[in-house]
Order: structure tokens, then sequence, then C-alpha cells
């Protein structure tokens, strides 16, 4: 089902893929939280939101599952805010670098 | 201000922890007078959390060998093999180990934690793609930071998970390696190794399996996990440890792999220590026969962990998820498992306290690791302190209450 909704964004502008694409990830942290979010680009996602690794971790595997790409730990470490997941996210599902 | 003062949030998590009265990460024993018994605070203890599958460190050949072999060759190498060069010991030990393991090459390295960090930095590196279990240790994790490879985790012990990321690979060029462990040590469950090398054999990866809790544990000549899958063949590398089977210090790796031999002129972590001192590699050896000659030890081992996880079950404790020489109990919260560790050491039984990040899921665990070398009474004396902690804390007061739903 989830799946699908990616489908949405597909072909959208770079402004409607980074609303579209904050809407979803902000989806994802409630579920993996348990609690709702608010999100801004420039939101920390450790200590705004107060995750702990595990937290982190869980997040992380819920956005690859989501977006069905695989997010190297060297890629995980760079990313702080939400700005910088969603720059990850779609330089991911652009492919691989080959 | 000090230059550690970014390191200010464990300070203080472990400064409240010792304001607790304990200090788990530092015990000092008086002595440790055998396998199974050691001394703390002037209190005898049965040791429940050593990693001594098979009681050998005590064992009177093994001593034998270390002593002649310290005596004849010194008490270490005081440096590298690529510079103070290699002693009979260590390709006798590395013949030893490719034999018993029927692979073509062996290597050996100063410690379990330097294996992984040499194999793993040698096997790949830019371009190509590290594909780690994520409750995988630290030496795994270490390892993989070595090198330059691409890491990427997967969901732990879930080879659906790990065939999902290979196919996401598909078309990208470099080698995959996939890494797993035959027992976790954490919890003492075991990795599903056949499903894991059917993901390896259709995705075109290549395998490690560190059997570092398993060798001299599992398979039917106690060659770990891959054995006792049998699936020995799809196992490119095996990394293991000679310091809990064997009960000495030091690492190794086996492979039938061609161009194995150049590890020993590219891995750092094998190249720039000391290697192991001759006294080690002495006991290591008899150790290795022993494992062999009596599998007896095996059988011993699995008979007290078995009598070990039952109990505890039976009791209502909550335990990993299979019977293994690793007995891990969950507890409900901090404050409690760090009560229940300090009164089981005064009830005269130490194990670990396992608390997080070390722990997989952020549990807090009692680790018990058994022993060949425990008598029946020990167990039993074992599962009697924790009936008696149990019941004080609150835990077993009505029948078979689980202590906590974290496992």
């Amino acid at each position: 089902m989830r799946q699908n909704t990616q489908l949405a964004v597909v072909g959208g502008t770079d402004a409607q893929i980074g609303q579209s694409m904050r809407n979803e990830i902000s989806t994802i942290f409630e579920e993996v939280l348990g609690r709702p979010v608010v999100i801004e680009d420039d939101t920390d996602i450790v200590e705004d939101l107060g995750m702990d690794s595990l937290g982190v971790m869980n997040f992380v595997m819920a956005i690859e599952d989501f977006y069905d790409i695989s997010i190297p730990l060297d890629r995980i470490a760079q990313i702080r805010t939400v700005a910088d997941l969603i720059h990850t996210v779609e330089d991911l599902r652009k492919g691989p670098a080959v | 201000m000090s230059i550690l003062a970014k390191h200010g949030a464990y300070k203080h998590a472990y400064d409240a922890l010792r304001a607790s009265g304990v200090d788990p990460l530092n015990v000092r024993f008086d002595a440790v007078l055998s396998p199974t018994e050691g001394v703390i605070g002037g209190r005898k203890m049965i040791l429940l959390g050593t990693n001594n599958y098979l009681g050998l460190t005590f064992d009177p050949d093994c001593v034998e060998r270390a002593v002649e072999a310290t005596r004849g060759q010194g008490t270490g190498t005081t440096g590298s093999r690529v510079a103070n060069g290699t002693y009979g010991g260590h390709k006798e030990l590395e013949g030893a180990i490719a034999q018993f393991y029927g692979r073509k090459h062996a290597m050996v390295f100063s410690t379990g934690y330097q294996a992984n960090l040499g194999v793993l930095s040698t096997l790949v590196g830019r371009g190509d793609h590290l594909m780690l279990d994520a409750d995988s240790h630290a030496s795994i994790y270490d390892g993989s930071r070595l090198g330059y490879a691409e890491v990427i985790r997967f969901r732990h012990n879930n080879p659906d998970d790990l065939y999902k990321r290979l196919r996401r690979l598909e078309g990208v060029p470099g080698d995959r390696l996939i890494v797993v462990e035959g027992i976790y040590s954490m919890l003492g469950d075991t990795a599903p190794l056949r499903e894991i090398a059917q993901v390896k054999r259709e995705t075109g990866a290549y395998l490690l399996v560190d059997e570092a809790h398993s060798l001299g544990v599992l398979g039917e000549t106690g060659r770990g996990l891959a054995q006792a899958a049998g699936v020995e063949a799809d196992v490119d590398f095996i990394v293991g440890t000679f310091s809990k089977s064997l009960g000495s210090v030091g690492g190794f790796c086996v492979s039938d792999s061609d161009d194995f031999d150049i590890m020993r002129i590219i891995s750092r972590p094998y190249m720039f220590t000391a290697s192991l001192p001759p006294g080690v590699m002495a006991s290591t050896l008899g150790a290795l026969e022993k494992l062999q000659a009596e599998p007896h030890l095996r059988h011993d081992l699995m008979r007290n962990a078995c009598r070990l996880y039952d109990g505890l079950r039976a009791m209502g404790f909550e335990t990993g998820p299979e019977p293994n020489p690793i007995v891990a109990v969950a507890m409900p919260d901090q404050e409690t498992a760090v009560m229940f560790w300090k009164m089981l050491i005064e009830g005269g039984v130490y194990l670990n306290l396992a608390l997080p990040p070390a722990t997989p899921s952020n549990v807090r665990l009692l680790r018990s690791s058994v022993s060949a070398a425990h008598t029946t009474a020990q167990i039993d004396t074992a599962l009697d302190v924790f009936a008696e902690t149990g019941r004080s804390l609150g835990f077993l007061t009505s029948g078979r209450r689980r202590a906590a739903g974290a496992l």
C-alpha cells in the first residue's frame, strides 16, 4: 500500500517532491515514535525529535522500506536534519552512483 | 573542561550506574580459581559469565604446553610477523586450524577483534558492498569502517530483508560480502544460515560467518554453525577467536579462496601489531586438540546450557529464543537489572549485566555463559539463587508470570 503513495511524487516539481516527501517522512516518524510530530526542513532528527540510536535505526529501516532503497551507513552518519534526509532519499532514488 | 568532555552523556550515565553501588563494567576478581570459580570481594563465586565454553583455561596439558613454549621461546615475539618473522608456532597453529576446518588456508591474528578488522577491511574496498546483520558485534562494525566499502545493514536474522537489499544492488558493480555470526553474543540466538546461504547463492554474494561463540560449541565436530546447518561449502570465509572455547587469546580466518595469502601484506591489523606469543599459541594448539579428541565436552556444555535455560524458563523468566551456552534473561528496566545483578553476586553467582547500547533493541539483560566444566550442582545452585532473587524482587510471585516483554 505504501509503495503506491510514492508514485504520487514521481514527475512533480522539486518543491512538490520535497513537500510530498516531507509529509511521508512525517507519517513514518509518527509511526516509529508512536506520537504526533511536527517537522521542518531544519528539524534535527536526533536532538529535536529525541530519538536514541535504536529509534534512529528503526526509523531508517522504515524509510528504506517505504522508498525501496538502502541507505549506506556512511550516508546515515551525514544526516542531521529533515532536509538532509530528503536530499539523501532523493539522491538514492535516482539509483546508485555507478 | 577536558578534551574528553564531549563524552559527557556517557559519563553521566556511567556515574548514575555507579551511584547505585555497582560498577558492572569494572568487576574486580580477587582470584580466579578454576574455569567455574572465582573470588569477588572475599566471596567465592560461581563464574557464569566468562565465555569459557569448554572450560579449558586450567587444563593441565594446555597449561604445561604454554609453560614449556614460554620457557623455550620466551614470553613474546616483540613485534609483527612482517618485521620479526614467523615462529614455528604460528605456522603450526595455522596448519592445525586449516586442517580442523578442512580448508586450504588459515591466518591467525592477535585477537578476534583484530581478525574481523583485518579480514573485513581487506576483503572489500571502495566500490564493494558489505551487508551486515544489524546486531553484528562491534568488531564487525569497526572492521566495516576500516575499509572503504559501502556498508548496508539488514534486519537481524532476516534473510528476506537481506535479499531485498541485495536485489536493490542489481546491476551495480562491486563485490558483495554478507557477514553474519554463528551465535549472537547477547541473546545466544543463531543465524538462519541455510536461508542466508541460499540468498548468497541466488545473488552471487560472498558469505563470511563469525563463529566466535560457536566454535567448539555447535556442529558435529565443533566447527560451528556452518557445520551444524550443513552449509560449509557456501561459507567462503570463517572468522573466529581463541579466547572463548579455546581458552586463550587470538583470532583467525580460514578459507579456500585463491590468493588468500595476499591478505598478509594488505591487512593492516595483521601487519602492524605484535604477533601471538609462543605460550598462547602452544596452549591454543593443545585446546584445539582437546576440542577434537573430547567431544563429550560439547555434550556436557549443551547439557548444562539446556539445564540452565530450561530451569530459568520454567521459573517464568524470559530468555533468548533458543537454548545455547549463552543464556540471557530480560529485565524490565535498568534499576531492576542492576539490583538483580548485584543480588546474584551477593548470592555467589557472577554473570554479565548487559545494558544498552551494547544490547539489541535496548533490552537490559542478565547474560550468562555456561561451561562444560560446570557441575550439575553449580547450575542448580545458580538456578536457586535466581529463584530466590526473583522472588525477593517480586518477579516470581504469581506463578509463571513473564519477567519482561522485551524478547
